[in-house]
């Protein structure tokens, strides 16, 4: 396993008596996706603020690309883009204006910050607009020209503070793009999000944070294994015969819910539990007509682990 | 003692140009900053447009209105008042850097430029240039209007460009000033109402409209020991002509000292914003 690229440990912040980190600690490796899933006021943007540099932790540690953020935070910010609700573009600008400016600040080179700003506007659909200003733009055409300017430099470690929130799914869909090519090519991305289909989708590594510290790390696969559980809808087209179903999946030991002609069933292990679920309805109640399986979901996961609900 | 002058020549050397570098670097994002700014004081010309309209309104209401009550002994009013405008353009121009630097921070552009590589200093340098650019149009255009409405600058040529010089040095300085205050409120409405109190208090205790010799005597302790009154003399003395050397000097301190002492708490506020 190679050294990850960022790596934060036990990270602390608090704005008077609010605790925002409460001993965070997470890794990035290069080529990967984090995604950081947490409701409103978790410290997700405290702790992208911390790895930007632009704030400063009150305890823990660190490291960028191999730099301290504290102590190196000038070296630090020549490797790190940042995108997202809180980093912004000109609204008085071009979009054009907006990546030249920002290219060159970042110490990219008058003439490479052209071509590079040109070559960003094409890649994010933008090369129509280029010319006007950035306040006539669509939320969505904004959200593309900020994380273009996140990518002048051409930075090996990307922060995404919810770059997605309030966009249109097109939008939507062609960042989610952008972000995976990113991966790709080896940049080391730390994504924060509300929606938990965006980490799904996203991530190769999800944490879900609350109150300022991780709940829990994995894949989302791993994740949903743990502690999704797969929901059985059984139709029986008639509410007598859904009803007898329940009395039988009941004396049984599951827990079905009845809903008009149909019933759902909860359980922790897995799609497998069917063949169980048909046998204990066996010469007791009518066969069912439907059968849908739904595989679990990070939003079982998020719920079970932000709102202290049964943990499977 | 050769063998130990060299390397330590070259290390010397190194120095300085890495120094250089760093300099040439941040002046270099000041200017990229600046321009920036400057775009979009140009594309958003009410602001402009405002920041004049309240001197000329001001030379109006002086020259014609109140004018004629006020009574300047050995000068014509226009010729004293014009002075006193200057220093109110660019003292309430100054208010526009805390506008500025708070809407910047409301935005999150500051974010941004603050997780850039660019040189820190470059965010403040880059708004007060543009500011001072700023200054220099509207002063240009109130000495139009001043001339207009029958100013006549009996100092001369000379004597009116030097006591431009001295206003909008004094401007840049202020600017420096109301920067702190810009970075601290991320609301530029909330930042204009902070700054226009001060610059009132400090503009009409002053000898910018009447003489300080016309206030009751507590109101001129202050009113002739603060920077808007001494910048107000010295432009006097330079326009109506006399000796000035004296007055020169002590707005010179005043402006050369705010600079000094606004702009290390500003840039100290910024380097500590994360904090």
């Amino acid at each position: 396993m190679s050294q990850p690229t960022v790596e934060a440990c036990d990270l602390r912040k608090s704005y008077g008596e609010v605790r925002a980190l409460d001993g965070l600690s997470l890794a990035v490796t290069a080529g990967s996706v984090l995604g950081l899933l947490g409701p409103n006021g978790s410290g997700k943007t405290t702790t992208v603020s911390i790895l930007a540099t632009s704030l400063r932790p009150d305890a823990g540690r660190a490291i960028v690309a191999g730099l301290d953020v504290v102590t190196q935070a000038a070296q630090v910010r020549r490797v790190i883009g940042l995108a997202g609700q809180f980093a912004a573009v000109d609204a008085n600008l071009t979009g054009r204006e907006n990546l030249r400016l920002i290219g060159r600040l970042s110490r990219v080179g008058r003439a490479q910050a052209r071509i590079r700003a040109d070559d960003l506007l094409d890649r994010f659909g933008l090369t129509a607009a280029a010319d006007r200003l950035v306040r006539g733009y669509s939320g969505g055409m904004r959200r593309r020209l900020d994380v273009a300017a996140a990518l002048l430099h051409r930075p090996p470690v990307l922060f995404l503070d919810e770059p997605t929130s309030g966009l249109d799914p097109e939008s939507r869909f062609a960042l989610w793009d952008a972000v995976r090519d990113l991966a790709r090519s080896g940049t080391a991305v730390l994504l924060t999000t509300q929606y938990l289909e965006e980490a799904d989708a996203l991530a190769d590594q999800v944490m879900i944070i609350s109150a300022g510290r991780a709940a829990d790390t994995g894949t989302p696969a791993e994740l949903k294994a743990r502690f999704g559980s797969v929901v059985f809808h059984l139709g029986f087209g008639a509410p007598q015969a859904a009803q007898a179903a329940q009395t039988a999946l009941a004396s049984a030991g599951y827990r079905p819910e009845r809903d008009g002609g149909g019933l759902q069933v909860r359980s922790a292990s897995g799609s497998g539990e069917l063949a169980g679920l048909l046998r204990a309805l066996d010469g007791r109640a009518p066969d069912p007509v439907s059968v849908q399986v739904r595989e679990p979901t990070l939003d079982d996961v998020f719920l079970s682990l932000t709102h202290g609900g049964e943990a499977a | 003692m050769s063998t130990i002058a060299i390397p330590s020549r070259q290390a010397a050397g190194r120095r300085v140009t890495a120094t250089l570098a760093i300099v040439t670097s941040a002046l270099s994002d000041t200017a990229d900053v600046a321009w920036r700014n400057l775009l979009t004081l140009v594309r958003t010309p009410q602001a402009l447009i405002f920041a004049t309209v309240q001197p000329v309104i001001f030379v109006l209401l002086f020259r014609y209105a109140f004018g004629g009550a006020i009574h300047v002994p050995g000068t014509n009013y226009v010729d004293f008042l014009m002075p006193g405008i200057f220093a109110q353009t660019v003292a309430f121009g100054a208010v526009g850097t805390a506008v500025g630097l708070s809407g910047d921070l409301r935005t999150g552009l500051l974010i941004r430029f603050r997780t850039l590589p660019m040189a820190p200093i470059a965010v403040l340098g880059g708004r007060t240039v543009a500011d001072l650019a700023r200054n220099l149009l509207v002063v240009a255009v109130m000495t139009g209007v001043g001339f207009a409405v029958g100013f006549r600058c009996p100092g001369g040529a000379g004597g009116l460009f030097a006591a431009l010089g001295l206003v909008v040095a004094f401007g840049y300085a202020l600017s420096w000033g109301f920067a702190s205050l810009g970075l601290r409120v991320s609301d530029p409405e909330a930042a204009q109402a902070a700054a226009v109190p001060v610059t009132f208090l400090l503009v009409f205790t002053s000898a910018a409209f009447v003489p300080s010799t016309d206030m009751p005597g507590w109101l001129q302790v202050f009113g002739t020991h603060q920077p808007i009154d001494a910048l107000v003399n010295a432009e006097r003395a330079l326009i109506l002509g006399g000796p000035a050397a004296h007055d020169v000097l002590i707005s010179l301190a005043w402006s050369g000292g705010l600079l000094v002492v606004f702009a290390l708490l500003a840039a100290r506020i910024y380097a500590r914003m994360g904090r």
